[in-house]
């Protein structure tokens, strides 16, 4: 089917103003948040039924046309690059709240509203939807099910995953099929599960029922100063270990600091070495409790500088300069180039270490952001794209940095997803075996392959073409396959 | 306490060239759920043995053989817990029967289910292989999520071989309290305290009684005692009865049925005995009504309802599927154990 046949096949189904086809207006469709991968999709398709989602993504199976579904387009891996021969399906109109039932602690929404905007809707009656990508103002909910979205809350409150209770999918081959609901439990496989994360690979999710929580009664951040990173690392490893589980347990480096002050003055102490926001919420006395419980526990850390929030404007400021770390690290450098490793966290110092040694081997400033509860790291890796072969390096630096993350047990990506950004790393992470599992549930959802091909699950032969350059201990990973 | 992992890899490999199928076992203290099978038996009881286990990480690794009785020894030392209390209707229950069962005790609607806390996990697939999906770490957003997949599956993706599980901190006080209420002014209080943000660990209803289990520091948990009142009940071990089902309730003849309903649906009207868990989300029913009948009752509700203990017939039955999520299932059940060899029969009839 060439381009017309497909305009034409679309009409069928589509209202004409709901289909684009021309350069001009395709363009804000030609990338996610990771700009540095551009491609135009041979049409972009605006559906606003479910019905009309399904008949596309049937005419793309019988006909075998690549089909990416997109959201708002923050996601940071590339997840939502078009295809060039295929149709790029955006979800936007897709944006109601269709029913909040605060009796059973959930909303059904559809997949193109906001996230903040469910939080809105419902933090009149006491209610809140807690994963918060730093995107959330933006972000769609139906693109955090296909990345399966964090956010600085994850540690207490847990991932998209934990934190949604039903989905209706369309199937790559058509079929609508409603997984879970408002219920505690669904009988059979875990197909929430599967679908979530999934990044648009095994299904197009057009509804979404997700648990709004009741708000804390109080929340209070603190703020630890260190005059050095190790010190800041024992101190998240022992809130932890006295069996504290903060609400946001986050560490920022020297050079973040820096710029986040810089940025929006939020009252960070400039000559830290690297600083802890830690956040407990719960009930008033629970809260009073925990605060002192923490001071009492990090004096022996030697902080230089521990603040704890006076009115909640100052909790917002401290957050403020968290939240604007990104923004205010690329005011240092024409590009930066954002990793999402993790750890195991008690590696931290190491890796930290390592990161820094690499750094200087690159000649690329790296700063640090992450999730130190959880062991999320977000090294910023700073580099010109005008500079000739500044991007490679930097794409290869952040190789290395996601290679030293799985040396220690840790994994490439814990919230951002693979995409097409770190999918050479996944032949690092997996076996021939696990990759072929992952292709076996591929072929058995979508035996014609249409759904965001080319993402997320390296080909094995991509694989053993990689492995030629990366020779590890004198072994070849994949040694089982032909290289050609 | 050794590694069986290439023993039993190695027994898969002979039933896939014998083409005989297996039926994979524990501990076998949730036998009761499933009908009984003539197939080979793969026993991953002697698979034992804690892995790996920082406190400070939250996570412990362990075979899926170790009995949770032994796994909650260890994290009880480091002062933590499983946060999703599994049943043990035995004292042989397996961390391994846990995933694939995908049981969750009383604590379920205020900290999560198993398959919250499963992390990462190593199988044995359907082609013989060892395969590692998910990690040790709380995010890992790469490739599919195959371990989550695996709770509640019923052994019938593969043999789980290693589980990582996150786990938490104990709360440091918990106190137990009852209120004498009707089933309907239960449910009305159930759906009140949920609508809060209150420390709770628990919110059952026995017939009679209405269990608040308050869980968090010492002064939340004082204060909000002092709020909700009630009787305080001391050494009472209501709650771990209720979970292993040793509760007087669960001693009936009739059958059992587990009933998942949202939240704040009505008393569920049928004939015999219930017992409400779950702040309201979880009804267990003894009841000699025809299953088509309860079936269709908690259909009506947007549940699901499942014939957990029959003494009768000896075997569970779970909730009917829809022909489309059923055509998922076998999709999803050929692409981990093409040849079919996982418990056949042993989660639906149809594989």
């Amino acid at each position: 089917m060439d381009k017309k046949q497909l305009i034409a096949a679309l009409h069928e189904i589509l209202p004409e103003a709901l289909i684009l086809h021309s350069d001009e207006a395709q363009r804000p469709f030609e990338c996610d948040a990771l700009s540095a991968y551009q491609r135009l999709p041979l049409l972009t398709v605006l559906p606003d039924t479910i019905e009309q989602v399904q008949a596309v993504v049937r005419l793309c199976h019988h006909q075998q046309i690549p089909l990416v579904a997109r959201g708002a387009g923050t996601g940071l891996s590339g997840g939502a690059l078009p295809d060039n021969q295929g149709i790029l399906m955006s979800l936007a109109k897709f944006n109601r709240i269709l029913e909040v039932d605060l009796d059973n602690h959930c909303a059904r929404v559809e997949p193109g509203v906001r996230n903040l905007a469910i939080s809105e809707a419902v933090a009149d009656q006491g209610f809140y939807y807690a994963p918060d990508p730093s995107s959330q103002i933006a972000c769609t909910i139906g693109g955090n099910v296909a990345e399966n979205a964090g956010g600085v809350h994850c540690l207490k409150y847990g991932l998209t995953v934990h934190n949604i209770l039903g989905l209706k999918v369309i199937t790559p081959e058509g079929d609508l099929v409603t997984l879970g609901g408002a219920c505690y439990d669904s009988p059979g496989y875990d197909v929430l599960a599967l679908m979530t994360g999934s990044e648009g690979l095994l299904g197009i999710i057009v509804e979404v029922t997700v648990k709004l929580l009741p708000q804390p009664e109080r929340k209070q951040v603190i703020l630890v100063a260190y005059d050095e990173v190790e010190k800041a690392a024992d101190a998240v490893a022992k809130i932890i270990a006295a069996g504290i589980i903060p609400a946001g347990l986050e560490m920022m480096d020297k050079l973040a600091i820096q710029a986040a002050e810089d940025f929006c003055h939020p009252g960070y102490p400039v000559n830290a070495e690297a600083i802890l926001l830690c956040e407990v919420d719960g009930q008033n006395e629970e809260v009073s409790e925990r605060i002192m419980q923490l001071r009492d526990l990090l004096k022996p850390t030697q902080p230089i500088a521990f603040a704890t929030a006076d009115s909640e404007a100052q909790r917002q400021q401290f957050w403020a300069g968290r939240k604007a770390a990104f923004p205010a690290i690329g005011r240092l450098s024409p590009d930066y180039y954002c990793m999402d490793g993790t750890i195991p966290r008690r590696y931290l110092p190491q890796v930290l270490k390592d990161i820094s040694a690499l750094s200087s081997q690159f000649g690329l400033v790296v700063a640090n952001v992450f999730h130190a509860g959880d062991g999320n790291l977000h090294p910023l890796i700073l580099f010109d794209a005008n500079q000739p072969g500044e991007l490679q390096k930097a794409e290869q630096l952040g190789g290395k940095i996601l290679e030293l993350c799985l040396s220690v047990g840790g994994t490439i990506t814990g919230e951002h997803g693979v995409g097409v950004e770190k999918i050479n790393q996944m032949c690092s992470q997996f076996t021939t075996a696990e990759l072929n599992q992952f292709h076996a549930i591929k072929e058995a959802l979508d035996p014609a392959g249409i759904l965001n091909p080319g993402k997320a699950i390296p080909t094995l032969h991509r694989c053993a073409e990689l492995g030629a350059m990366h020779i590890h201990h004198g072994q070849l990973p994949h040694p089982e396959l032909e290289r050609f | 306490m050794h590694d069986q992992s290439l023993e039993l890899q190695q027994q898969v490999i002979n039933a896939l060239e014998q083409k005989q199928a297996l039926t994979i076992r524990g501990g076998g203290s949730k036998a009761f759920l499933s009908p009984a099978s003539e197939y080979l038996t793969l026993s991953v009881q002697e698979h034992q043995g804690i892995i790996d286990y920082h406190p400070s990480e939250l996570v412990l690794t362990a075979r899926a053989g170790t009995r949770l009785k032994d796994i909650e020894t260890v994290l009880a030392e480091a002062g933590q817990i499983l946060p999703f209390e599994p049943p043990q209707y035995s004292d042989k229950a397996t961390l391994g029967g846990t995933v694939a069962s995908g049981l969750s005790g009383p604590i379920r609607p205020f900290t999560g289910r198993v398959r919250d806390f499963v992390l990462g996990c190593t199988l044995i697939n359907g082609k013989g292989e060892i395969v590692k999906f998910g990690g040790q770490v709380m995010k890992n957003v790469a490739g599919y999520d195959v371990s989550r997949l695996m709770v509640g599956a019923m052994g019938t993706l593969g043999v789980l071989l290693e589980i990582s599980i996150k786990v938490l901190p104990a709360f440091p006080v918990e106190q137990h309290l009852t209120q004498t209420l009707s089933p309907l002014q239960a449910l009305q209080t159930m759906r009140h305290l949920r609508s809060h943000n209150l420390p709770l660990s628990g919110l059952a209803y026995d017939g009679q009684l209405l269990h608040l289990r308050l869980s968090g520091t010492g002064s939340a948990v004082s204060a909000t005692a002092r709020k909700l009142g009630g009787e305080r009940q001391n050494a009472s071990d209501f709650w771990t009865q209720l979970r292993d089902h040793q509760h007087s309730f669960f001693q009936q003849s009739a059958p059992l049925w587990r009933i998942s309903v949202p939240p704040a649906s009505d008393v569920i009207q049928v004939d015999g005995d219930q017992l409400i868990d779950w702040a309201g989300g979880l009804r267990w029913v003894t009841t000699t009504q025809a299953a088509e009948q309860v079936i269709e009752l908690a259909a009506s509700l947007n549940g699901h309802a499942r014939l957990f203990r029959h003494a009768a017939a000896g075997q569970g039955r779970l909730p009917v599927l829809p022909e489309s999520l059923l055509s998922l299932h076998k999709k999803i059940k050929h692409s981990f154990d093409p040849q079919g060899i996982f418990n056949p029969g042993q989660l639906y009839s149809e594989f």
